[in-house]
């Protein structure tokens, strides 16, 4: 049983229904003049927070929600870690939505947050669910592939990997590619760029 | 029997350590490029953890998103800024990685730096904390963008894992008219397939009009197959790709290069090679192209209006809404005669010799108007040496615009070059976000560096075929 196992999250949610949501509007670059992710969390969605007091991460009813739903394309742009880092540490803890760009998904299963996909009909559902009640508790069961809030149910999905990853607890990759260190030396000789075009 | 696999799987198959049950490909990682800003927090992981960089002499660093454009002195203004160099240094040095720092005429933007010095070479798996990693694929090489905790793992293992894309071929054929360029090619695909439309493929750009392309224009497009959803893009290698790397510093030299170029060349994807998707295009539906909104995507060609909400698909109508009143813009209106007030000519995206010389080519004889604030940043030291022993130099000076040093400047605007205010800007780069170029209510138009260097001119977005050729 390792402590990293994630099987399921539950806490109240915030929604932003918005589609192809960039990392530089998550995290704008001039917080990524850093060198450590500290401090990121207090900056996430910075700039549209300024320029829209109804943000909802702006919303006194939604400060301590774990649970983020977005739209289509969420996190798109840049490759930046700051993006799933800041909006780790202001609290998300899963997000749900219609689709991800791949480097942002790929960041949020390195940090062991669940990217999970949902039809736009049920995030509709689940974001009026938390509209009309900010205090509703949100589980993503990332067994059963189902997020339940209150009356509203609907099913998730997750590529296999990224989802028994997080299941089993096994999503420090940088442990599992280590244990492969001898396979790797190996697999070099086979490059033929590494060895004079020859191989 | 000949091989159907395109050359995105066979480079793949190639770099293959393990698959795992679940479908992940631990990838053998070619070349791993880092510069200042996502990689500290890498270290930073190797020190936690009493790590070593497994493979020093297969990772290369460069200092580009921070690095001031004007005055370089050392301690930086921004202290911030000079805390990233002082890191970048330090791990360096403490893990044996090879910097081409400030002091390094080698020195410039990492996706302009690799293939300068020939370390972007076809068949390799490239990667680098930084979206614009597709760049390399120009050559014929799988280069993707990654997040910090993989810098980590390539750093200390030089692989990661990874799901294999699917492969969709663009094909684009035929001649492109006049005043339309590589740039133009790449923001009519990602307007064609939108900013999602790649996600889960990877594009083998393919067809003549790729063909008759030199490295340099291969590499703007490449540079821009993240904006269309796609991680990475690459055009098969062929002589104009073995010719370009001869003789660089980091080519193969003497008989490795010809075994190398006879290896490179074996990689394209034959003809009957397999793809899981395929489009098509034609050159001449392609005209010089605009963005208006904040996507890449939300683009025109500059003779065009901009759409009308009612025109668009219901689901795409609150995007739309929200682009124009972030812009300023109307529905229906012509994008051309829209005022701009910074031009910028720079990135990784459009700041090698070529598009510098076609700037050049446009600005030469002219004045920027008065009320527009013109700078033309290089992408590497010896781009700008070049650049200087052609006069290049003096022509952009001499028609107003300001002359800079190395950088990715006003692309993201983590350096002291930023827009002001809602002030617009006519930029050769490859993101129009809110916000992006420093100013979170600053507005982008993209667009090719000659019809920057023209808008820089006429003060507001001109149309480079009506340009070309007017009278000073």
């Amino acid at each position: 049983m390792s402590i990293n196992q994630i099987k399921s999250i539950t806490a109240t949610g915030i929604s932003l229904l918005l589609d192809d949501i960039d990392t530089d509007r998550i995290i704008p670059a001039r917080f990524l003049r850093c060198v450590t992710f500290d401090g990121l969390g207090e900056h996430a969605f910075e700039d549209d927070r300024q320029q829209d007091p109804s943000h909802p991460f702006n919303q006194p009813q939604f400060q301590g929600a774990g649970i983020l739903a977005a739209g289509r394309n969420f996190g798109c742009g840049s490759s930046r870690e700051h993006a799933p880092q800041s909006l780790m540490r202001w609290g998300i803890k899963a997000i749900i939505a219609e689709s991800f760009a791949e480097i942002f998904f790929g960041n949020c299963g390195s940090l062991g947050i669940p990217a999970v996909k949902a039809s736009r009909p049920d995030l509709e559902k689940l974001a009026a669910a938390i509209e009309s009640n900010p205090k509703l508790m949100v589980t993503v069961d990332l067994e059963k592939m189902q997020v339940t809030a209150g009356s509203v149910t609907f099913s998730i999905t997750m590529p296999d990997s990224a989802r028994d990853a997080l299941v089993t607890g096994q999503w420090d990759y940088l442990g599992r590619l280590l244990s492969a260190a001898d396979k790797v030396s190996e697999h070099a000789k086979s490059i033929p760029y590494l060895s004079g075009f020859r191989a | 029997m000949s091989d159907k696999r395109n050359l995105f799987n066979k480079v793949w198959d190639l770099h293959t350590v393990q698959t795992l049950p679940g479908g992940q490909t631990q990838l053998f990682i070619g070349l791993h490029l880092i510069h200042e800003v996502t990689s500290p927090q890498a270290f930073e992981i190797l020190r936690d953890r009493g790590l070593k960089v497994a493979f020093p002499d297969r990772t290369i660093a460069t200092v580009d998103h921070i690095v001031p454009t004007g005055n370089q002195a050392r301690p930086f203004q921004d202290s911030l800024a000079e805390q990233m160099m002082s890191a970048i240094e330090k791990n360096c040095a403490e893990f044996g990685v090879t910097l081409l720092d400030l002091k390094d005429d080698r020195q410039g933007i990492v996706h302009v730096v690799g293939p300068e010095q020939g370390l972007t070479q076809p068949g390799m798996t490239i990667v680098c904390g930084d979206s614009h990693t597709s760049t390399h694929g120009a050559f014929g090489s799988i280069a993707i963008g990654i997040g910090t905790s993989n810098v980590a793992e390539v750093l200390a293992t030089q692989t990661m894992f990874l799901n294999r894309p699917k492969v969709r071929q663009v094909v684009v054929n035929g001649e492109l008219a006049p005043g339309v360029y590589a740039k133009d090619v790449i923001l009519y695909i990602i307007q064609q397939l939108g900013v999602q439309g790649g996600v889960g493929y990877a594009y083998e750009f393919a067809g003549s009009t790729f063909d008759n392309m030199s490295i340099e224009e291969r590499m703007t497009v490449c540079n821009m197959s993240i904006e269309g959803g796609a991680r990475c893009g690459y055009i098969n290698p062929d002589q104009k790709t073995v010719d370009y790397l001869k003789g660089r510093p980091f080519s193969p030299q003497g008989a490795d290069f010809d075994r190398a170029a006879a290896w490179w060349l074996s990689l394209a994807s034959a003809d009957g090679a397999e793809f899981d998707d395929v489009v098509e295009f034609d050159a001449a539906d392609i005209e010089p192209t605009v963005t208006w909104g904040i996507t890449p995507a939300q683009s025109v060609g500059v003779s065009q209006p901009l759409p009308r909400v009612r025109d668009v698909a219901p689901e795409e109508q609150k995007l739309i809404r929200e682009a124009l009143e972030f812009m300023g813009l109307e529905e229906g209106q012509p994008i051309k005669g829209t005022k701009i007030d910074v031009a910028f000519i720079g990135s990784c995206t459009n700041s090698r010799m070529s598009d510098l010389r076609e700037a050049a080519r446009i600005a030469e004889g002219h004045k920027v108007a008065p009320h527009v604030k013109a700078i033309v940043v290089p992408g590497s030291q010896l781009v700008r040496k070049q650049a200087m022993e052609e006069g290049l130099h003096l022509i952009f000076e001499a028609a107003g615009f300001e002359w800079r040093a190395a950088g990715c400047s006003m692309c993201l605007a983590m350096n002291p070059d930023k827009l002001q205010g809602r002030e617009v800007c006519a930029s050769s780069s490859n993101r129009n976000f809110k916000g992006r170029q420093g100013s979170p209510t600053g507005r982008t138009l993209l667009m090719s560096p000659a019809m920057v260097a023209a808008a820089a001119i006429e003060g507001h977005v001109a149309d480079i075929r009506e340009f070309a050729g007017a009278p000073v």
